[in-house]
């Protein structure tokens, strides 16, 4: 048994080593957390309504069946149909951006990505920082940067809702050398919707494309539970019958 | 039919000695299970051979699943995954079960050599399997890494962008190496087919051949133990040695309980933390590769880092490729560095507890760092870390002879 409890102790090194490297990882310090709820269906469903009449006209979610929203939504084929495919005729079908993507490519200097896995790649909370870190810039195409992705060559699509912000910088001056430090954001035009809702709009949508990037996740953590509760029945008896055979080994 | 028994006799002994009498099936199962001794006294560390065993199964059968659905063209590769992710039936869980298993393979295999590095298992007489060992750790390694490329996301590529072009710092050859080995100027289509085929064919079939041999050794010599003592040598009156008992059913019910343990260790991550938090599914992987965009960090996965460690920890190019290479091979040449005159770690002196203490951190030590960018402090760490690695194995041949050991019992020790 001491070799269990050495390498218990290897374990939990190993362990420690990994939680640092997770924070390393994290990197961005200052970035505020999504606090998305993936179990909150009616989140989900707000999430896809969101994402369908802000997003889906340029960006398309193409591993992304409309079947399968429906399905682990709770929406019924017609609601579907009626909300939410604006570009499909077929529940089977995948979700395809309204603008063809040459176009989009000259219109933005870069198509506008396919989002079926973004929250896997850049992480949830990345995702809702971006969408709320829109400031007026004049220097921009757009009229607009990006806090969380400088020089982003996506405009404010949601505008109409947030307002626009300006962003307070201060200068310092330290050796000759000036640099600025971002202050805070200071509301320029009012949108529709105050900071609160607008966030927890920013906070629907996201939680939608979390979901989009792995719709199979609650599934398979409620299989993983029952799936280990039966090793652990298994290794009941196994240990069983393990003392059964060895018990004549002095 | 009475005529023919009164003329050859009766069948005897059934079916089973029909086989017999045509294959050696009887014989082989009591040769390889039920008469194959091996120490009573085996601890925790003895299960990962038999682990490591359950991982190939796992590999092998998830992988002809997959094969069904993926589709091995730069075109199609990356949608294909999701294909299997969203649309195939379980094919979620069988993708994540041989990702999983990726990992779950190294960490298995880790465990094994340690365990013949605490109880001396590569020493006289078992060098030839540690050999064989090696060569099977060799063949994962690029099962793994020619695995990795498949998915074509963004870490696939640039993963064997930077891995493969090391070749190119080979003297002369170099150029036409890399060539040779992407068959193309740049990683492209043709490089994702050969790869393929190397990962379903040509590298499974090496290591199904290894670990047969691996084991055909084992029983010839029969196993270690973490004694270090010769069971064979002390017999009982039936020929069965004193401190051995029958692979099955003892070993086989001792091992079903650790098959176990180590599958709610691997369900648990299949099915809750299949990304490990980046450890086992590196997020950058899951954008689907772009020839035009680097990703921001090129870091490979876990199980590669303790050596991509001491590659980055040098300057040259060549001596970089040299010292990695070496870094792999070096525990090869354990049986002949170890001079020790005993071989488990309970007898050996304070010195080769130490040497292997000090090792074991600079493992997870390179480890960590190679997971790290490139910043000089870490650099620096690298260089520190990679020079103890090479300590330990070359200067072997001195302390393990002037280690003091303790003398052996003739018996095997229990241990609460």
């Amino acid at each position: 048994m001491t070799s269990v409890k050495r390498f218990a102790g290897l374990l939990v090194l190993s362990a420690c080593c990994m939680t640092t490297q997770a924070f390393a990882l994290g990197g961005e310090t200052d970035m505020a957390a999504a606090e998305i709820d993936r179990d909150n269906i009616n989140s989900l469903q707000r999430g896809a309504a969101n994402f369908m009449n802000y997003c889906s006209g340029c960006h398309s979610a193409r591993y992304v069946r409309y079947k399968t929203i429906g399905k682990d939504l709770d929406l019924s084929e017609e609601m579907l149909i009626d909300n939410l495919m604006f570009n499909a005729k077929e529940t089977f079908e995948t979700i395809l951006a309204s603008m063809p993507a040459e176009d989009a490519a000259r219109w933005f200097g870069t198509p506008p990505p396919d989002l079926s896995l973004k929250a896997r790649v850049r992480g949830a909370d990345h995702i809702f920082n971006f969408l709320t870190t829109f400031y007026v810039s004049a220097d921009s195409p757009t009229g607009v940067d990006n806090m969380t992705l400088p020089g982003t060559s996506m405009p404010h699509v949601l505008w109409e809702l947030q307002g626009y912000q300006a962003a307070l910088f201060v200068e310092h001056e330290s050796d000759g050398a000036v640099t600025k430090t971002f202050e805070g954001f200071e509301q320029v035009i009012a949108g529709k919707m105050d900071s609160e809702d607008y966030e927890d709009f920013v906070r629907d949508t996201v939680n939608f494309l979390a979901y989009i990037a792995e719709p199979i996740r609650s599934d398979r953590r409620k299989l993983g539970v029952w799936v280990l509760i039966f090793l652990f029945f298994f290794l009941i008896i196994s240990s069983m019958l393990k003392k059964q055979i060895w018990k004549d080994v002095n | 039919m009475a005529r023919i028994e009164a003329e050859i006799g009766k069948p005897q002994g059934g079916f089973m000695k029909w086989i017999d009498d045509r294959f050696p099936l009887t014989k082989t199962m009591k040769k390889h299970v039920t008469e194959y001794y091996a120490s009573k006294n085996f601890n925790f560390w003895y299960v990962f051979g038999v682990l490591a065993m359950v991982v190939l199964v796992i590999q092998l059968l998830t992988g002809i699943f997959l094969t069904m659905n993926y589709k091995p063209s730069a075109a199609e590769a990356f949608a294909s995954v999701e294909y299997i992710m969203r649309d195939v039936e379980w094919g979620w869980l069988i993708r994540y079960m041989h990702s999983t298993g990726a990992s779950f393979f190294f960490i298995v295999v880790y465990l094994h050599m340690f365990r013949a590095m605490l109880y001396g298992s590569y020493k006289k007489p078992r060098e030839l399997i540690w050999i064989i060992g090696m060569l099977i750790f060799l063949v994962l390694m690029a099962e793994a890494f020619s695995g990795y490329l498949l998915p074509w996301g963004q870490m696939s590529y640039w993963g064997a962008q930077v891995i493969i072009s090391l070749f190119g710092a080979v003297p002369w050859i170099g150029e036409a190496l890399v060539e040779i080995i992407r068959g193309d100027y740049s990683i492209s289509d043709i490089t994702l087919n050969r790869f393929f085929a190397l990962h379903v064919i040509a590298l499974p079939l090496a290591l199904i051949g290894l670990v047969f041999v691996h084991i055909v050794a084992l029983h010839e010599v029969g196993s270690n133990n973490p004694d270090g003592i010769e069971i064979k040598e002390l017999k009982g009156a039936d020929g069965i040695p004193l401190d051995g008992v029958a692979f099955h059913p003892y070993h086989t019910s001792k091992d079903l309980v650790a098959i176990i343990v180590f599958l709610m260790f691997f369900c648990a991550v299949v099915f809750f933390a299949p990304e490990m938090g980046g450890y086992f599914l590196e997020h950058a992987n899951f954008e689907p590769a772009n020839l035009t965009a680097t990703p921001e960090h090129i870091a490979p996965v876990w199980y590669f880092t303790p050596f991509y460690a001491i590659l980055r920890a040098v300057p040259d190019k060549l001596w970089g490729f040299i010292l990695f290479g070496l870094s792999v091979i070096l525990p090869l040449f354990l049986p002949w560095l170890d001079r020790a005159r005993v071989k488990s770690i309970r007898y050996r002196g304070w010195i080769y507890k130490a040497a292997l203490t000090i090792f074991v951190i600079t493992f997870f030590a390179l480890g960590w760092l190679g997971t790290q960018s490139a910043d000089p402090v870490y650099v620096r760490a690298a260089q520190f870390f990679a020079i103890i690695y090479f300590a330990f194995f070359i200067l072997m041949p001195y302390y393990t002879t002037i280690d003091k050991t303790k003398p052996v019992p003739e018996r095997v020790v229990y241990h609460d």
